[in-house]
């Protein structure tokens, strides 16, 4: 089973996939169940037009998404200058710039998912919550959270997921750069590319299987922990 | 006053109006569905801002729009028992009760978990999940819930409405030992007129957004006039009675009170103890001379106080007993064949098994905070 030797340059491809989906994850994590809870519940001027935006990157082409980052958070864009100069940030050719068009091209799912179980929540609850004393960020951390950690796990891992597998943005935005910016999806892409690199193409894929699955299986079983302590008739 | 409500609110169509000052230990707010008790309750535990008026609890301020006061509900120390449970899936029995624990100042916790659990009888539930509770023991959980955060005043919402007759039958004494063991005033909402003869020790009576009376539960229950149509049959005399002595042959307990005695089935209470007797209206049979060979044991001698035309066929007549009121609704046919008017002096014939359960009730002072 010699062919299935993963090079180094291939497990660094695998390594940095890990690191930007993890960060990308859970970066947008809190970003994400904020923005559930302002759209589950809020009531406000835009509201539509902050549901759009969430959803754009599902529905963009995800070449669009990577330039209108690029335009963006890029050396040169507004954001992109001002964090640079201010924070020292720099998101443009690096390992970071993959989270962050990950974490964008995940949002929209992790929204979703956490923005479901946040409006399944009976609100009920947490006005008893609230008469036994509890303040409205109480109520938050020990009701509400509680009851939507299901959909909070369900977003992330989609988001996670998500993560692993983007291609377009990342390569739009931080182009394919071995060791920084060169995740599972650009090494595989750059496999198919040459001659002869079928055989590493194919390790990779099943790479990208075995870490999807084992996401997958992880989610279910902590899904059904959950719902055995929820004790959800 | 323990609980003084002022207070005005659009709802809709309906203008809620309220304004009662109530020193009782249990306080119902009686009335038909849609009269506007709840949205009373949600303003007095801060669930809702009215648009106008002052709500005091206990010498405390709890909303004043004059003064632009409003005390959120997290602040007021409300004890609120809703319609259904709301226990927290998430949480074991324990972690419930002792949520609202986390959030009273150490100095002002009154209430403790091993009284609470010996008061509500609830143990053994302790380690349990909500879901596996039955719909009786999860109501108790939640007035446990309520109790422990040593609210200053208990607020219940038809707390026994989404339950069956045997477990509401379950509840009650609990919630009769709540009235009488702690120190906690009740603001108690029931559109059960049986629950609040029972219960209550004051009641204001809601209909249509507005207070329509307000009063003790004895003078009310006279009034049939203010109750909604459909319960009229079930009003009547509310008599607070003591056990005189127990008849163990017929397996009956004979009640004295400045009415006269009268028989019932047996009740658990020693000689000397008080128990609550609600004596329907409808129950009650008007003889003009002390019957003879008559099935019924409970003969009050009295004279008519009052008569009042009821709905259509029926009339109220109020018969004054030793001091107490005792109602009857008789046809109009029969105060006519009778020749029945005020001041004539008369007989209110009660049948024995018409004091079922329902209608007897331990009690201890209702009004001596």
């Amino acid at each position: 089973m010699s062919w299935m030797q993963l090079s180094p340059e291939e497990w660094t491809a695998v390594h940095l996939s890990l690191k930007v989906s993890t960060w990308a994850m859970v970066v947008s994590l809190p970003i994400g169940i904020a923005v559930a809870l302002l759209l589950a519940r809020g009531n406000f001027w835009g509201k539509s037009v902050l549901n759009g935006i969430v959803h754009l990157p599902l529905i963009l082409p995800p070449v669009v998404t990577g330039y209108l980052l690029l335009l963006t958070f890029g050396r040169r864009g507004p954001v992109g200058a001002f964090l640079a100069e201010n924070f020292g940030i720099v998101f443009s050719f690096r390992w970071t710039g993959a989270a962050l068009a990950c974490s964008v091209m995940g949002f929209p799912l992790m929204v979703r998912a956490i923005r479901l179980s946040i409006e399944a929540v009976d609100r009920k609850l947490e006005a008893a919550a609230g008469t036994l004393g509890a303040n409205p960020a109480w109520v938050f951390f020990t009701v509400t959270l509680p009851l939507i950690l299901p959909g909070v796990i369900a977003g992330m891992i989609l988001s996670f997921a998500k993560a692993m597998g983007e291609f377009g943005a990342t390569i739009t935005f931080v182009s394919n750069i071995p060791g920084e910016t060169q995740t599972l999806p650009s090494a595989i892409y750059t496999f198919t590319q040459v001659p002869g690199g079928d055989v590493g193409a194919l390790r990779l894929t099943i790479v990208s299987i075995i870490i999807s699955m084992t996401a997958l299986v992880a989610s279910e079983a902590m899904s059904r922990r959950l719902g055995k302590r929820l004790d959800i008739e | 006053m323990t609980v003084s409500v002022d207070i005005s609110q659009r709802l809709g169509s309906l203008t809620l109006e309220a304004r009662f000052e109530s020193a009782g230990r249990l306080t119902a707010l009686f009335g038909p569905s849609g009269s506007g008790k709840t949205s009373l309750i949600n303003l007095i535990g801060g669930l809702m801002r009215p648009d106008r008026g002052r709500i005091t609890a206990q010498g405390r301020v709890f909303v004043d729009t004059a003064e632009r006061i409003f005390v959120p509900a997290h602040k007021r120390r409300v004890g609120y028992v809703f319609q259904e449970p709301r226990l927290f899936p998430h949480m074991s029995v324990r972690t419930n009760l002792l949520y609202g624990r986390w959030f009273t100042p150490s100095a002002e916790r009154y209430e403790d978990l091993g009284r609470v659990v010996e008061l509500l009888g609830i143990g053994h539930l302790l380690e349990r999940r909500p879901s596996r509770l039955s719909g009786g023991e999860k109501q108790r959980v939640a007035i446990g819930r309520a109790l422990l955060t040593s609210p200053r005043l208990l607020l219940m919402d038809e707390p026994l409405a989404s339950l069956d007759e045997a477990r509401k039958a379950e509840i009650m004494p609990y919630i009769e030992r709540l009235r009488d063991e702690t120190k906690i005033p009740i603001v108690y909402v029931s559109h059960s007129i049986g629950e609040v003869a029972r219960l209550a020790s004051d009641v204001a009576v809601m209909s249509q957004g507005k207070l329509s009376a307000f009063g003790p539960t004895g003078t009310i229950m006279q009034r049939l006039d203010l109750l909604p149509k459909e319960a009229q049959g079930e009003g009547g005399a509310v008599l607070d009675m003591q056990v005189a002595a127990h008849d163990r042959e017929f397996d009956m307990t004979v009640l004295a009170s400045r009415a006269g005695e009268i028989r019932v089935p047996r009740i658990d209470a020693g000689p000397g103890n008080k128990v609550r007797v609600r004596i329907r209206a409808r129950d009650v049979i008007i003889a003009t001379e002390r019957p003879q060979g008559l099935s019924a044991l409970n003969m009050l001698a009295g004279t008519i106080a009052a008569i009042q035309p009821a709905d259509g066929v029926a009339v109220e007549v109020r018969i004054d007993c030793g001091g107490e009121a005792v109602m009857s609704r008789i046809t109009r046919q029969s105060l006519h064949a009778l020749d029945l008017a005020v001041g004539r002096p008369v007989f209110a014939v009660i049948k024995t098994v018409a004091f079922d359960q329902e209608n007897l009730s331990r009690t201890g002072a209702l009004h001596d905070i």
